[in-house]
């Protein structure tokens, strides 16, 4: 147990459990209802991911923009879009964040600054690059925070972006997720440079490499990340390394990774790492823990529930938002 | 009242316009500042208005494209130069899967109102990595608006009416065209972004083109009028969306369609445009719909063989000839 830990204390472990708890439960309904049939399309699970989520949204403050990948319902549920409204994003349904034109891999929500869910590997990185432009050009406080795999790293959209971040200064914390596998593709198999912090110092920005398994180590790297931007301190890159636990997609056999490799990792992961930590210093016991995912469990199915009462939208509607609708901003 | 100006200082003048009106308003691309523009027409703009607002960019299509797209979400109102439409292929990532898509895949929540402007088309001896052009395939896409300017007005007001739209919009400016002179007349600052404009009346067949090609065929319908043939002239302005309803009226009245083209005529904006009225005024036509294109070639360098493979006044007219005469 480290000091920090103990320092945390009983109140802010919780905190952070639930948030784990939360979307490590929310996945894991997804599987089933995958399975059901009620979820379709290809959808990205971020189980053994979720203290990067937690620990990085905590450090972020109402007008910070959020650029997002496909392996996002941690992020967005970190975030704060409702979960009802995700869950119902995931059946396609007209109360989805995205009004279920997006599905999982396209969560959206204009109240907490959430710009989705990319589906193009590196896609979202010039965009968060643009929204922090924004905020320097119109003198806001605020800062975009850009999640991407490390196999984004190999994107030239990747390269692109850091180059114009550094070089304009621009308030963006570039957070890459480094779960060692861009779908089947181990990293040392596609990167001849397999430090991504490595690459970020290469375009002047301050990077890092953190654990992305302890939730502690990433909101501290974050939180010290987001006050030298503020400061105007130019963007900087945090390598989270971390592990991704379920399968790439739902059609995934996992033929390219040894089932003792995971199993090593689920030992490791954000959770039963905090928990065993935190119960060992005395800050939790089994109870709390039974009593948070029981609460997480009670939320998700709520939004199950409300999935799947919601309407669909009407077929005539389809046409809809392909242009902005009279009256939009 | 009126001035005589080049087009290129048309487009300097849009873009002076609108720096000066909002101050969410910036431009950026390669070589727009300290350079002045790969085509001069941004020279001076830098002194004008400073670095903030007038942005060189790294060579990077797809990630300045992209700075702009999510500066338009934060609340900015960017311009953003691509060299040429060949050069704009490397930004294609970002304008069709994230430009064209946000507005849609949020269910409405985010706008990109986002201008981009690029130099389109041959006739300058850039051969085929500067000279093609691909507005007709972007015109394919759902989400994003195309203009494209051939007159001095449209090119002093499309800015203005593509900066005020809430979606992306690609103005593609023929490069061909950039020396050209012309009045400004009252009407550039009415210009809207919708609708195809008769360039030229004409009651014997209608000729349907957009961008330098409409030069190409006014002039051939000069050259039809002096043997008694009446061209009508229509100017497509934008190519997404389409004004079908003017050509439909144009051919109610015509009964016969030339489409001018300087994409290439495999599966490309000229076969659009044909198979609308075909589809929709089919009973109108006396005559089968034709088509006037670019050859089926990468642009070549050399002037004889560029010339060669682009549409001319000659070849338009003589296509226009067997056009009327079809029928008869």
């Amino acid at each position: 147990m480290s000091v920090r830990t103990a320092r945390a204390g009983r109140e802010r472990v919780l905190g952070l459990l639930a948030a784990m708890l939360r979307i490590r439960q929310f996945e894991e309904t997804c599987a089933r209802l995958y399975g059901e049939g009620k979820i379709r399309g290809f959808v990205h699970l971020c189980n053994g991911e979720e203290a990067v989520a937690v620990g990085v949204m905590a450090t972020l403050g109402p007008g910070d923009a959020i650029v997002s990948t496909y392996r996002e319902h941690g992020h967005a549920l970190a975030r704060g879009i409702p979960m009802d409204a995700v869950m119902a994003e995931m059946y396609g349904k007209a109360t989805g964040c995205s009004r279920g034109r997006g599905g999982s891999m396209h969560l959206f929500d204009a109240a907490t600054r959430f710009y989705g869910g990319n589906a193009i590997v590196g896609g979202g990185l010039p965009l968060a690059v643009g929204l922090a432009l924004a905020e320097k050009m119109q003198g806001r406080k605020g800062l975009a925070a850009c999640f991407f795999g490390e196999g984004a790293a190999a994107e030239g959209e990747f390269h692109e972006s850091l180059n114009l971040a550094a070089l304009w200064r621009l308030p963006v914390l570039f957070i890459c997720e480094n779960n060692l596998y861009a779908m089947g593709t181990a990293l040392e198999r596609s990167q001849s440079q397999t430090s991504i912090a490595a690459r970020g110092a290469a375009y002047g920005l301050p990077s890092e490499a953190v654990s992305g398994m302890d939730v502690f180590a990433v909101a501290e790297a974050a939180g010290r990340a987001v006050a030298s931007i503020r400061n105007g301190g130019g963007p900087v890159l945090l390598e989270m390394c971390t592990y991704r636990l379920r399968a790439h997609s739902m059609f995934d056999a996992q033929l390219y990774r040894d089932k003792a490799e995971v199993e090593a990792w689920q030992k490791r992961g954000p959770i039963v790492s905090l928990t065993t930590r935190a119960k060992a210093a005395a800050l939790m016991t089994e109870e709390d823990y039974q009593r948070l995912l029981a609460a997480a469990d009670a939320e998700v199915d709520e939004a199950v529930r409300f999935a799947e009462d919601s309407p669909w939208e009407p077929a005539a509607d389809l046409g809809r938002f392909v242009y902005a609708e009279a009256g939009s901003p | 009242m009126s001035t005589r100006i080049t087009y290129r200082e048309a487009v300097r003048e849009a873009l002076r316009e609108a720096l000066a009106a909002d101050p969410r308003v910036f431009l950026m691309g390669e070589d727009v500042g300290r350079y002045g523009g790969c085509f001069a027409v941004s020279k001076g703009l830098l002194e004008e208005f400073g670095e903030e607002r007038i942005r060189d960019t790294p060579l990077a299509e797809s990630g300045f494209v992209g700075a702009g797209i999510g500066a338009a979400l934060g609340g900015m109102r960017p311009i953003v130069e691509i060299m040429t439409g060949n050069f704009s292929l490397l930004a294609l990532d970002q304008i069709i899967n994230t430009a064209a898509t946000l507005c849609h895949m949020s269910g409405g929540q985010f706008h990109v109102p986002l201008v981009i402007r690029m130099g389109t088309g041959a006739g300058r001896q850039l051969a085929a990595q500067h000279s093609h052009s691909f507005e007709g395939w972007y015109a394919h896409v759902p989400g994003i608006r195309i203009a494209v300017p051939a007159t001095i007005d449209d090119a002093r007001g499309m800015l203005r009416a593509a900066l005020a739209s809430p979606d992306p919009v690609l103005i593609f400016e023929p490069i061909s065209l950039y020396n050209m002179e012309g009045e400004v007349t009252e009407a550039a600052s009415a210009v809207r972004l919708e609708g195809a404009a008769i360039r030229r009346p004409g009651r014997d067949l209608s000729v349907i083109t957009s961008g330098a090609s409409l030069w190409k065929c006014l002039e051939a319908a000069d050259a039809l009028a002096s043997e008694g043939v009446e061209a009508e002239v229509i100017d497509l302005r934008m190519l997404r969306p389409l004004d079908d309803a003017m050509l439909l009226e144009s051919l109610a009245r015509t009964h016969r369609a030339l489409v001018v083209d300087e994409g290439w005529r495999s599966v490309g904006l000229a076969a659009e445009v044909g198979m609308r009225l075909v589809e929709q005024g089919f009973y109108e036509l006396d005559a089968p719909v034709a088509r006037v294109c670019t050859a089926e070639v990468p642009i070549p360098y050399p002037r004889h063989l560029e010339e060669a493979a682009l549409p001319s006044a000659p070849v338009i007219a003589e296509a226009a000839r067997r056009l009327v005469g079809h029928a008869k």
